[in-house]
């Protein structure tokens, strides 16, 4: 063999080794601060707070960090300014160097709470007495894992179909044309208000938002595809003639290759917003959207909105929003839990309404209102500021997302709840490349249930 | 070789070994013993035994995976040593400017993966992408690449294209080391570009040719940034095609989304295999066909 060969040989396991390198890690996890009680989370905080996935640059976080600050002087804050990652956040607890608080998606606590990475908060509750009462209880609940409290809820994200209003008049029709009880009207009323011709799309009717939407149209027909105990309940009868009907709608919009691809092209929070530039008449969208859409109406956005209801005639949403969490082994349990009560009690939350009615102002622009889990703060901002919008397509939207905010509903939390989430996006993406409904969440259902039953020992 | 010279050369890698050890041979070990955990990240872990390895053959997804893996690096490694080499002897013709083209071809290589694979998204859009929208001008209605299931492994390898700028480079070197002498030769014996490309500059090239088919099937096998920008983004997780589960992305999903690190490490100890083997018989056909300079047959 000449060294020619040799060197190429030896550059070999060199390349294949790094298809290994990156996975391994200690065998072992963080500390556990699990379990300590009295002093460890009551009383006043001080020391070092580092948190992790709290962005925090608009003024409804800078004014609600300042409150905290200015509540306890003594702790000094750090966040990353990021979003929250699980890589960093699972390998930062691997490795023994936890955040003290991290902010997290409602719909993942169950699942980290199972896995041992949160803390359950009872203790932080008592310690600092954060009056649990104040927030809705579906936002509660979401955090809520083996009757345990893992998380304090923060925003409360629910949905209603926006419209493009000049799109549906031209159409000869009407915003209350747009609504999701009667299908077969809602199917003839998406097909009139598409446009396009063979591949190509011009316009959307009625998007259903999948496979994102796919919880949503379930409990449209009546289903929970994550049942009260955790278990999965992706293929119920109920689930899959709802996708069937979902799929139905994106069919008969140009398939879903150019359905998607039309709908990737969107600028979403741009001028030309879909709804503006008459990309699409409506959609299931959700209530911070509006908040985007204010300045739109200076490029001619005609607005509308309509309640998503069951096809029992009740309205219905899907929830969603953050929570602070307190991760096992956090250095500082005390300053954490403070931070988790400062920012989301009302008196916070108030502050943050001002400094939003601020920028408003600034802006001479208009309050969307400002949705959050705790019920008496949005009981009190709603009355304190949220005047009749200038504009009777965002008064409807604004009013139609407050009438949801009793109705909506998060997924039940479940210890495999990020295999479940994995599993039915993959079925509903799978029935949306050409598998039946059944066929696609049948798998889904299949998967789901082994990861389930892996978890919860059953 | 003197000893003295010879422990010089043994300082001056020292450095790369001891890299290698930390960074990439511990990490290796350590992963093939959580492959016999439940390790999660969190907590303690416990030996499953063969269980994480049963389960590679249990889970569908990994199947899944492992096919889309193998039909994309079938697509990628002819496809972009191609283009590559292709390139690279265009590049070879160029007089002036040559500094400047081999900078501009090798740029892309710099580009951040997360990057580039946005702006495929932009580009490849099918119904508002620049790429359709010129196929159109000559009367070609492009496809969905990127939403269009049966095109997500063809634009994979459309993107990955991007970086084959390392490639040119070896094979610049290459192309310049054929003596042309040889082609002077086969030209005075009558051989048309064809021939001589096929009887000359093949052969003598077909070192750097083999080097690059097994970086690139190694490349292939391990696909991961562009595919998870491409598909698995912020943006474009909850529609992410089974299709479009290549191997790695499934690997880092057990890993930080599933808590499953054990199976992880067994995914990748698996992977491991496959490409160990793969460069076996890549090397077992290839050396048939590979001529070394200086090597006496």
């Amino acid at each position: 063999m000449t060294r020619r060969r040799l060197a190429v040989l030896s550059l070999v396991p060199i390349l294949l080794a790094t298809g290994c390198a990156g996975v391994g890690s200690k065998s072992s996890g963080g500390g556990d601060s699990s379990g300590k009680s009295g002093s460890t989370w009551s009383g006043t905080p001080s020391g070092k707070l580092n948190i992790m996935g709290f962005g925090g640059e608009d003024e409804v976080a800078q004014a609600r960090i300042s409150a905290f600050q200015k509540a306890y002087p003594d702790v000094s804050v750090t966040h990353n300014k990021g979003d929250f990652d699980a890589q960093q956040f699972l390998t930062a607890l691997a490795s023994g160097n936890p955040p003290d608080l991290v902010y997290i998606d409602r719909n993942l606590i169950g699942t980290y709470a199972a896995k041992g990475a949160l803390q359950p908060l009872s203790d932080c509750v008592s310690g600092q007495q954060v009056d649990t009462g104040q927030y809705r209880p579906a936002a509660m609940r979401s955090v809520t894992y083996k009757d345990k409290p893992y998380g304090i809820p923060e925003f409360y994200i629910v949905s209603v179909d926006l419209v493009d209003a000049k799109t549906v008049k031209a159409a000869g029709l009407t915003v209350d044309d747009i609504q999701t009880k009667d299908w077969a009207a809602l199917k003839a009323t998406s097909a009139k208000l598409y446009e396009g011709s063979g591949s190509k799309i011009k316009r959307i009717g009625y998007d259903p938002k999948l496979p994102d939407s796919f919880p949503l149209w379930a409990a449209i027909n009546g289903a929970e595809i994550v049942k009260a105990d955790g278990s999965p309940n992706l293929n119920d009868p109920k689930a899959v003639e709802a996708l069937d009907f979902a799929l139905g709608l994106v069919k008969d919009q140009g398939g879903w290759g150019n359905f998607k691809a039309f709908r990737d092209s969107y600028d979403i929070f741009g001028e030309k917003n879909p709804l503006t530039v008459g990309s699409i008449a409506a959609f299931p969208m959700e209530n911070w959207y509006v908040n985007v859409l204010r300045d739109s109406r200076k490029a001619g956005l005609q607005l509308g909105a309509a309640p998503i209801l069951g096809r029992d005639g009740k309205p219905v949403s899907t929830l969603g929003g953050q929570a602070w969490a307190i991760p096992k082994g956090a250095k500082n349990p005390k300053a954490a839990c403070a931070w988790a009560k400062t920012m989301t009690t009302t008196d916070t939350w108030m502050k943050a309404a001002e400094a939003r009615m601020a920028t408003v102002k600034k802006d001479g622009s208009f309050f969307t209102g400002l949705f959050t889990a705790n019920k008496q703060a949005d009981d009190q901002i709603r009355e304190k500021y949220l005047t009749k919008a200038p504009d009777a397509g965002f008064e409807q939207a604004i009013q139609a997302f407050y009438a949801t905010l009793d109705s909506a509903k998060a997924l039940n939390p479940s210890p495999a709840g990020a295999e479940i989430d994995a599993a039915w996006k993959s079925g509903v993406a799978r029935a949306l490349g050409g598998q039946s409904a059944k066929a696609a969440l049948d798998q889904a259902q299949k998967e789901a249930q082994a990861a389930y039953s892996k978890v919860s020992g059953g | 070789m003197s000893r003295h010279e010879s422990r010089g050369g043994w300082w001056f890698i020292a450095p790369w070994i001891v890299g290698f050890l930390v960074f990439t041979a511990g990490p290796m070990v350590v992963s093939l013993v959580l492959s016999f955990t439940d390790y999660s990240l969190v907590g303690q872990s416990h030996a499953v035994g063969l269980e994480n390895y049963r389960d590679l053959w249990s889970d569908p997804r990994v199947r899944t995976s492992l096919a889309n893996t193998f039909t994309y690096a079938a697509m990628f490694v002819p496809l972009g040593t191609a283009v590559a080499l292709g390139l690279a002897m265009l590049l070879q013709r160029v007089g002036r400017m040559a500094g400047f083209f081999r900078t501009a071809f090798y740029l892309p290589v710099m580009t951040p993966a997360v990057a580039a694979g946005a702006m495929f998204l932009l580009l490849l859009n099918g119904q508002r992408g620049l790429v359709n929208e010129v196929l159109g001008w000559v009367g070609i209605d492009g496809p969905n690449w990127t939403t269009d299931p049966a095109w997500l492994k063809p634009s994979l390898a459309v993107v990955s294209l991007w970086t084959v700028g390392g490639s040119i480079v070896i094979y610049l070197a290459a192309l310049h080391n054929v003596p042309r002498q040889l082609h002077e030769a086969a030209m005075l014996d009558g051989a048309g570009p064809v021939r001589r490309f096929w009887h000359i500059t093949l052969p003598m090239i077909s070192g750097a040719l083999f080097f690059t088919v097994i970086t690139h099937t190694i490349a292939a096998m391990q696909m991961f940034d562009q595919a998870y920008t491409m598909f698995y983004g912020p943006q474009q997780k909850a529609t992410a095609s089974d299709e479009s589960l290549v191997y790695m992305v499934y690997l880092f999903q057990n890993a930080f989304q599933f808590f499953k690190m054990g199976f992880a490490s067994s995914m990748a100890w698996l992977l491991f295999v496959i490409i160990l083997l793969i460069t076996a018989l890549q090397f077992r056909i290839g050396n048939r066909f590979v001529y070394y300079e200086g090597e006496s047959r």
